[in-house]
């Protein structure tokens, strides 16, 4: 695939990423943006999309959902370019200078500056902690849908409590040749009308349901034969056959490939300096929770700061030879018609 | 006041405990190695702790919210809490939690 090029790639679409797309924008650098998640909003739109934020100077509340839906406004102009659901998995460094960047879903891009706004890191499944599931993962055992004919005519367990795990159970369930779903307890954080759909069924008799925990996998060669549950109620552990196991416990935030980046940390956060916010790694940057500093404070408010003394630098490097003249949005022409408001 | 706090290679770490502050954040601010995501509005399960048995019954009961993140703590047991909704209090004084494993 050819290499997208462009000014700045930011890895990571929470606030700081998308503030990020002004600050830079506002200098004339075009920036594309890379997420884990298939949303913009990082954080904000995992875990707080519907919680009241309350320290966004200027906005006495809003929710992470709207902060989330107000940064997309306010970048708009600059018609930055989102590449959601995809991970960046390798960084390397050019002879012309230019750093190339590859995602997991096979997309190149080639840039001179780096950003990373990665928060916690990339969000990623949950995984059952079993000592030994790495050896069905993959081929028995499953933490997405890529394909639902992979499961046709399968007998699938499936786990979770949540949107996930009943829509897939919805889902697959025509397909499969038996399916079970199971949660530790009979009460679901999903959509009522997804659970009254699966418990129809199960009245139906064509789902079961099982209140429990996985304990234990059995079978060989990456291939499941069986499982073990312990039953919530307490009662004895029972042997339940299948082919495959679908898990929907959520997501957690990891580190991920930006460990292998060749950058200083500090316990799994980037290094950077407090006047660029540059890395170790000249050209690659890092704001918001992912950067570590003396006296660094995880708030939404000092990656936007960060934002915008790293956009400085990040101009020096992508336009090298320009002068950068500091103006204000309020007095300057020039930035007005960037921002495509009447002045 | 004081917690106890053991980590997740059996170490005891005794902890001075300020009233108010929620147990996460007591374990957190001593720096032991617990993620809480979420900085402590309860929707993540990475502040997941087990109670001492004598504590058990001694503590606030489970509220829904709670309960419904406890779906995604990793190695869930009768114990388990999310150390986020327990708030340091003088009855809490010399609470024993144990830190519980983190999602592979």
């Amino acid at each position: 695939m050819d290499a997208i090029k462009t000014d700045v790639v930011i890895v990571g679409a929470g606030p700081c990423g998308l503030f990020a797309v002004f600050e830079l924008g506002l200098l004339d650098l075009k920036c594309h943006v890379v997420d884990v998640l298939d949303k913009p909003g990082g954080q904000c739109a995992e875990f707080y999309p519907e919680k009241p934020i309350y320290d966004i100077p200027g906005t006495p509340s809003c929710t992470g959902q709207e902060l989330t839906d107000r940064l997309l406004q306010q970048i708009r102009p600059f018609d930055p370019e989102f590449h959601y659901g995809e991970m960046v998995e390798s960084l390397e460094k050019l002879e012309n200078g230019n750093w190339l960047l590859r995602t997991d879903g096979g997309k190149v891009f080639e840039a001179p500056v780096v950003v990373i706004a990665a928060g916690g890191g990339s969000f990623m499944p949950k995984k059952v902690t079993l000592p030994n599931a790495a050896e069905f993962e993959g081929k028995s055992l499953f933490y997405a849908v890529r394909k639902m004919e992979n499961f046709r005519d399968k007998r699938l367990l499936i786990v979770g409590g949540g949107d996930s795990a009943l829509d897939w159970t919805l889902n697959l369930q025509p397909l499969a040749k038996s399916t079970t779903l199971m949660h530790r307890r009979q009460e679901f954080r999903a959509a009522p009308d997804s659970v009254n759909k699966a418990f129809g069924m199960v009245d139906a008799g064509g789902l079961s349901f099982i209140a429990g925990n996985l304990s234990g996998l059995h079978g060989s060669d990456g291939q499941l034969e069986a499982v073990s549950i312990k039953p919530t109620d307490g009662g004895e552990e029972i042997h339940h056959e299948c082919d495959n196991l679908l898990v929907f416990y959520g997501l957690t935030m990891k580190l991920g490939p930006i460990a292998g980046f060749g950058l200083n940390l500090h316990e799994n956060r980037i290094v950077v300096d407090t006047e660029k916010f540059e890395t170790s790694v000249p050209g690659i940057f890092a704001i918001g929770d992912i950067n570590w500093y003396p006296g660094k404070l995880k708030l939404i408010l000092s990656g936007f700061h960060e934002a915008a003394l790293m956009a400085q630098q990040a101009k020096r490097i992508a336009h090298p030879g320009q002068k950068v003249l500091f103006q204000y949005t309020t007095t300057s022409t020039a930035l007005v018609s960037k921002l495509g408001v009447a002045a | 006041m004081k917690i106890n706090v053991i980590d997740r290679e059996g170490r005891q770490h005794e902890l001075e405990a300020t009233p108010g502050w929620k147990i996460m954040e007591v374990i957190r601010e001593a720096g032991l190695d617990i993620k809480a995501e979420c900085g402590g509005c309860c929707v993540c399960s990475t502040c997941h702790v087990y109670v001492d048995d004598a504590w058990l019954d001694r503590l606030p009961a489970i509220e829904e919210d709670e309960e419904e993140i406890l779906d995604d703590a990793c190695e869930l047991k009768p114990a388990s809490r999310l150390s986020c909704q327990l708030k340091m209090a003088e009855e809490l004084d010399g609470l024993t939690v144990t830190l519980a494993p983190e999602w592979a």
